[in-house]
């Protein structure tokens, strides 16, 4: 009875989650090599738009190979290619005539470790809106996106130093503040917090869980109590060795974020996410 | 057999106390006063040069230094205001060739070029340049400019100095470009930036004060050359600021006063020697001062 009550539950989770939202991004077979070495296969990925979706799994399973593809940040590595096809609001960002420029302009991506412009801390944020060909009072927008990343009281007497005197956590949340400023749809993290303590860890949380009313957000994370705390959907990648001892990177398993963490349909995931591994 | 902990001593009292007298510190006292005396060493010879070119030189120097023209042999009165004049003159022509090259070749070499052919082969050229006697970038002037202008003149010296500039001027670039973090690239490319903005907004500006650096150093480096520019600059007892005529030089002014058997021109030779040693000083600090602020 209990247990009858619960699938019907996470049924009708997953059946809104599934109707109110429509992939932003899309994989389809998608394959990723560095040189002859393949790092991801076979991965088809439908992320929600709108939402917050967390790829979780063990070091080198590919989940920020995957992320860097949704950029092109890969094509900045030199061997890196990909097979399959890979959509961004139905157009293949992989296109003979896409330039990964304007990819970027639209799907922003924030880093492992914190990386400020070597500028001020204004120039930081009116880097990106200035080459974007932003019309409007720079210091307004400054500003207002320093705000809108809850950095402004933090930051509002240090404008004209430089980024990198900040704190780690500060740094941090004026890139996620520099990514806001080219007003994109999608915003990619790789793993924004590994190099950050407990409270800052907390307040990039806040400000994501604020932010995807706007934004589509994918972050890549190895903190599973992350991936739920501010993840809608979650993805577990996994590395695999197959029977002729050949590695494989494959997506586990793709679901809502309370139904993968509470009822796993993997053996893989539930070792993983009980801790067994990884 | 003996532990470790048995080594350290039988008393069973933990003794953290410094022994003076174990070889391991007298050994380590040894090695200190000995990297503490070569280190002297090496200023010996620097301080030694520096104050005996002061002695020498600063009887002669005064106001007069930069205003008057060089004594023609037997009379006493007159400095060499013309060489520094000269001086400056040539190291811009240099400059203007050497600085543009070198930092452009630095940037390709370093963003565009990793790991290419192309990339390999002209930094082994650039390095090869560097190991080039200056007279040979004289005698490569010499037939470039000379020969096909038919005249000594000062753009020619600057020809000749620029090839002595531009290796050192693009390695240091590069340099300066290589400790630009990787991260602040992609942080730039991954608010849409194009790869020439990026370059020129982002990493150019982080790395200026490494090419600060790399422009001072070849140019003091240059402005020491006397030899290429015996055949190309030649010399000029007159003011000169034409580009297309012969010029005087300190270091050529210093070359051939210094060889001459007339007292006033030896004493000459000295203070021009004073005065181009500050030229350099004055280059670096000031290169030091404005980029001094700018830090990663």
């Amino acid at each position: 009875m209990r247990l009858g009550l619960v699938w019907v539950m996470v049924f009708s989770i997953s059946l809104s989650l599934h109707t109110q939202t429509r992939a932003i991004l899309q994989a389809e077979n998608v394959s990723v090599q560095y040189g002859s070495v393949p790092a991801i296969q076979d991965i088809n990925l439908d992320i929600p738009k709108n939402r917050v979706t967390a790829f979780i799994g063990p070091s080198g399973s590919g989940k920020s190979t995957l992320l860097r593809c949704f950029n092109r940040m890969n094509d900045t590595i030199p061997g890196a290619r990909l097979l399959g096809r890979l959509t961004f609001e139905g157009v293949d960002l992989y296109g003979r005539n896409v330039d990964p420029v304007q990819v970027r302009r639209r799907i922003g991506m924030v880093f492992q470790r914190p990386n400020p412009l070597p500028k001020s801390v204004y120039e930081n944020i009116a880097f990106g809106a200035r080459i974007n060909g932003y019309p409007g009072d720079m210091d307004e927008l400054v500003e207002r996106i320093l705000r809108r990343a809850a950095l402004w009281d933090e930051v509002k007497d240090k404008l004209w130093q430089s980024g990198l005197s900040l704190s780690g956590g500060q740094q941090q949340r004026l890139c996620i503040a520099r990514i806001l400023a080219i007003e994109p749809k999608v915003i990619l993290l790789d793993e924004p917090c590994s190099a950050l303590d407990p409270v800052s860890t907390l307040r990039i949380e806040d400000l994501l869980i604020e932010l995807k009313q706007q934004y589509t957000i994918v972050i890549v994370t190895h903190n599973m109590q992350q991936a739920m705390r501010v993840s809608d959907w979650t993805a577990f990648f996994n590395a695999e060795v197959d029977a002729h001892d050949h590695r494989k990177n494959r997506l586990v398993e793709f679901a809502p974020t309370k139904v993968l963490f509470s009822t796993p349909k993997e053996r893989a995931t539930q070792d993983y996410i009980s801790g067994r591994f990884g | 057999m003996t532990t470790i902990q048995e080594s350290l001593g039988s008393s069973p009292e933990v003794n953290l106390e410094r022994k003076k007298s174990s070889s391991k510190n007298l050994f380590g006292i040894l090695m200190t006063g000995l990297t503490a005396v070569f280190t002297l060493f090496i200023l010996v010879p620097l301080f030694a040069l520096v104050f005996d070119v002061a002695r020498q030189g600063l009887p002669r120097l005064g106001l007069q230094s930069f205003t008057q023209l060089p004594p023609p042999p037997g009379l006493t009165e007159g400095c060499f205001g013309n060489a520094i004049v000269g001086t400056l003159i040539v190291l811009a022509v240099a400059a203007a060739f050497a600085v543009p090259i070198g930092v452009l070749a630095a940037i390709y070499l370093n963003e565009f070029g990793k790991g290419s052919k192309i990339a390999y082969w002209v930094r082994f050229g650039a390095n090869v340049l560097t190991g080039v006697p200056a007279i040979i970038a004289g005698l490569f002037a010499y037939t470039v400019v000379v020969l096909a202008m038919g005249r000594f003149s000062a753009f020619s010296g600057g020809v000749a100095l620029a090839v002595v500039m531009l290796p050192i001027v693009m390695r240091t670039t590069e340099e300066g470009l290589l400790i630009v973090p990787q991260e602040v690239r992609q942080g730039s490319l991954a608010v849409g930036a194009t790869k020439f903005q990026t370059i020129s907004r982002i990493v150019v500006p982080a790395a200026l004060p490494t090419i600060a650096t790399a422009v001072t150093l070849g140019l003091a480096r240059a402005a020491g050359e006397a030899a290429p520019l015996l055949f190309t600059a030649l010399n000029n007892n007159f003011w000169s600021t034409d580009l297309f005529r012969p010029i005087a030089t300190l270091p050529v002014l210093i070359y051939f006063f210094s060889i001459i058997p007339y007292r006033a021109q030896q004493e000459i030779a000295w203070a021009a020697a004073l005065v181009l040693l500050g030229l350099v000083l004055i280059v670096s600090v000031i290169a030091r001062v404005v980029t001094a602020k700018r830090r990663f």
